[in-house]
Parts: C-alpha cells; sequence; structure tokens
C-alpha cells in the first residue's frame, strides 16, 4: 500500500491513524469477528453440545416455573403448566437457532451507519 | 475425601466459615474470602503491573495491558462503538470470574463460582442491568425486542411469548452453563483423586490402575485450567452480545 517505493519505512501516519481510530472503536468498526462466528469459533464439540442442552432446558425450566406460578396464583391446575410448557420448548428452540443462524439474515437494520 | 470406602464427591463445595471467630459470627465463608482474594488478585495485577508505567513493558505489565485491550477489543467488537462505556463492567465481571475458577484449580483452595447462588446473582446482575440499558436508550421502544420481525399479526400472540421466555432464559442458561462446568470439573477432580487412594490402598496389583487415574487427573487439571478461562470469556463475551441485543435491538 506504499506510495513512496523509494521510502523503507513503516506503514504510514494515515495508515496507523486509521489502525488506531479502528481500535477504538471512532470510525465504523471492521467486520465484526467475535460476532458473526458467534463464539463458537474456539469451542470444542463437548462445549457446543453442552450450551445446546444448557439452552434448551432453560426455557424450559423458565416456562415451567412460570407456567406453575401462575396455575398456582389463578388455581388454574395443568392448564396453564401445561401451555407454558410447549412455549418453553418453542423458546429452547429459538435459543438454539439464535446460537447457530447465520448473522447476517438477522435484519438488515444492523448494517446500517450505526454499527 | 475417601471417608469409608464411599467417595464424597460434593462435600468439597460446603461452605465453612473463614478467618476464625470473627468470621464465624458474620457469616463470612471461605467462599467469601475467595471472591476477596479474586478482587485483590485483579487490583493487584493492574495496579503493580502498571506502576513502571515502561515504553517497553515488563512482564507484568505486559500481561496488565493486553488484559485491558483484550476485553476492550471484546466490548468494541462485539457491542459498538457503544461498547467503550460498557468496558469498565466487562472487564471487572471477566476478571472476578476468571480469577475465581482459576484459583478453584489450586488445592485447598475453593472454587466460588461452583455455586449457582454466586453464578445466579452475577447473571441476575447482568440481566438487570441490560434491560435497564434497553430501557434507558430507547424508553418504552424497547418492548419492540420481543416482535419478531415481518411477522403476520396474527401470530403476535404465539411468538411474543415466546421470545420473552427465550429472553428470561437468559438467567438460566448463563448461570448454569458457568456453574455446571466449574462443579463438573471439580466432581471429576475429586473422583480420579479418591480412586487414587482407594485404589492404592487395595494392594500392589491395583496400583497400576492407581496409576492410570493420577494420569486422567493431572490431564484433568489441564483442562481444568482451559475450561476456567473459556468459561470467564464466555459469560463475558455473552454479556457484551446481551448489551448488544440491548443497545441496538435486534
Amino acid at each position: 500500500m506504499s506510495e513512496e517505493p523509494g521510502e523503507d519505512e513503516p506503514p504510514s501516519f494515515e495508515e496507523r491513524l486509521k489502525a488506531a481510530r479502528g481500535r477504538q472503536g471512532l470510525d465504523a468498526p471492521p467486520p465484526l469477528s467475535a460476532r458473526d462466528t458467534g463464539d463458537m469459533g474456539g469451542m470444542s464439540p463437548w462445549g457446543i453440545g453442552l450450551r445446546v442442552g444448557v439452552e434448551l432446558v432453560s426455557a424450559l425450566v423458565v416456562a415451567v416455573a412460570i407456567g406453575y406460578g401462575l396455575d398456582r396464583l389463578f388455581g388454574t391446575k395443568p392448564i396453564l403448566t401445561a401451555v407454558f410448557v410447549l412455549l418453553g420448548g418453542a423458546a429452547g428452540i429459538l435459543n438454539v437457532w439464535r446460537l447457530f443462524a447465520p448473522r447476517p439474515t438477522r435484519g438488515p437494520k444492523v448494517q446500517d451507519g450505526g454499527r | 475425601m475417601a471417608a469409608g470406602g464411599s467417595i464424597d464427591a460434593l462435600g468439597q463445595f460446603k461452605l465453612e466459615p473463614a478467618l476464625g471467630h470473627i468470621g464465624a459470627s458474620v457469616y463470612f465463608t471461605q467462599a467469601n474470602l475467595m471472591m476477596v482474594v479474586a478482587g485483590l488478585l485483579t487490583f493487584g495485577l493492574l495496579w503493580l503491573g502498571m506502576r513502571p508505567r515502561a515504553m517497553v513493558p515488563g512482564r507484568l505489565q505486559a500481561a496488565a495491558e493486553m488484559a485491558y485491550e483484550t476485553v476492550l477489543g471484546m466490548c468494541t467488537e462485539t457491542i459498538g462503538p457503544e461498547g467503550r462505556s460498557f468496558f469498565p463492567f466487562v472487564f471487572t465481571l471477566f476478571f472476578f470470574i476468571l480469577f475465581g475458577n482459576l484459583l478453584g484449580v489450586f488445592p485447598l483452595f475453593f472454587t466460588f463460582t461452583s455455586h449457582i447462588a454466586v453464578t445466579l446473582a452475577l447473571t441476575v446482575f447482568v440481566v438487570v442491568l441490560v434491560t435497564v440499558v434497553g430501557l434507558r436508550l430507547h424508553g418504552w421502544h424497547f418492548f419492540s425486542y420481543f416482535v419478531p420481525q415481518g411477522v403476520p399479526a396474527v401470530l403476535l400472540p404465539l411468538l411474543v411469548p415466546i421470545e420473552v421466555l427465550s429472553y428470561v432464559s437468559r438467567l438460566i442458561s448463563l448461570s448454569v452453563r458457568l456453574f455446571a462446568n466449574m462443579m463438573a470439573g471439580h466432581v471429576m477432580l475429586e473422583v480420579f483423586g479418591a480412586f487414587v487412594v482407594m485404589l492404592g490402598a487395595a494392594g500392589v496389583i491395583f496400583w497400576l490402575p492407581a496409576a492410570f487415574s493420577l494420569a486422567v487427573n493431572v490431564a484433568l487439571i489441564g483442562f481444568e485450567l482451559l475450561v476456567a478461562t473459556l468459561q470467564a470469556y464466555v459469560f463475558a463475551v455473552l454479556t457484551c452480545i446481551y448489551l448488544h441485543d440491548a443497545v441496538h435491538l435486534h
């Protein structure tokens, strides 16, 4: 990228300024790394498996807790728990989908000037 | 460890009062003590590391600078330019968990991150902070986060509760992930450690399997170091991702 072939010097001031601004987050940052790949980059299959399991189960646990609580509140014993189990399962699958979904397809709004 | 021929794998997580009578009277347990130690170590790394203020850093200063720049990079890359304002929080969180995890690998030390009470408290703090940040930046518009885009209005009564549940389930997934990883590792260490003692005491024929258990334990310690760092990193990165979602909505 050096315009002066005669000079054998480190990257020009402009380049270094650009790099520094990028590091400080003053310019639009370079393509995202940690977020694009999720945080699955350095993860072992064990880690991925554990994460998927935790995501699935945690949504279910929260849903059952809410459903059971609402049931006790309203005295509609099994109905709300059953409904929330279904919702919780769906939320768990949504969590797993979020984990593996290709990021760029999630809303082009993200890519606009703000980022 | 192997009292009465059975393996007491969970006894290691029992809380005991630390610091003698004073600690016992205010329920200051060894977990609290390790939290204080983790905080002091983080503080010490930065304070002692940055004291020389050398142009060419020494080892400790290089470590302190690397710690700073890694977490800052994590914040700005994941959250965006606004990430700088969350840097102190993420840095504190990351190093508190990292030192907590790493201290637990040493013998006779206690892993406070192996208690779900601790990890859940941290997670509640993160989720409440994310929600407050979202509400402050976007006001009522924050709740559009729970409404997926491009979906027929008929499906919204079904999808909004699912989104809300998915949001709330972060509480469990974030805390259980850290807690389960730390606890499982220490249970494995305890079990194989007990194998070494029990097989070693059982007779000369069992010395080979005992040596194998010891080798597994050595490998497990290395694995624990990896898990300790990775889980602290995952916790911090997920916090950043949640903050990103709160700042940018979708």
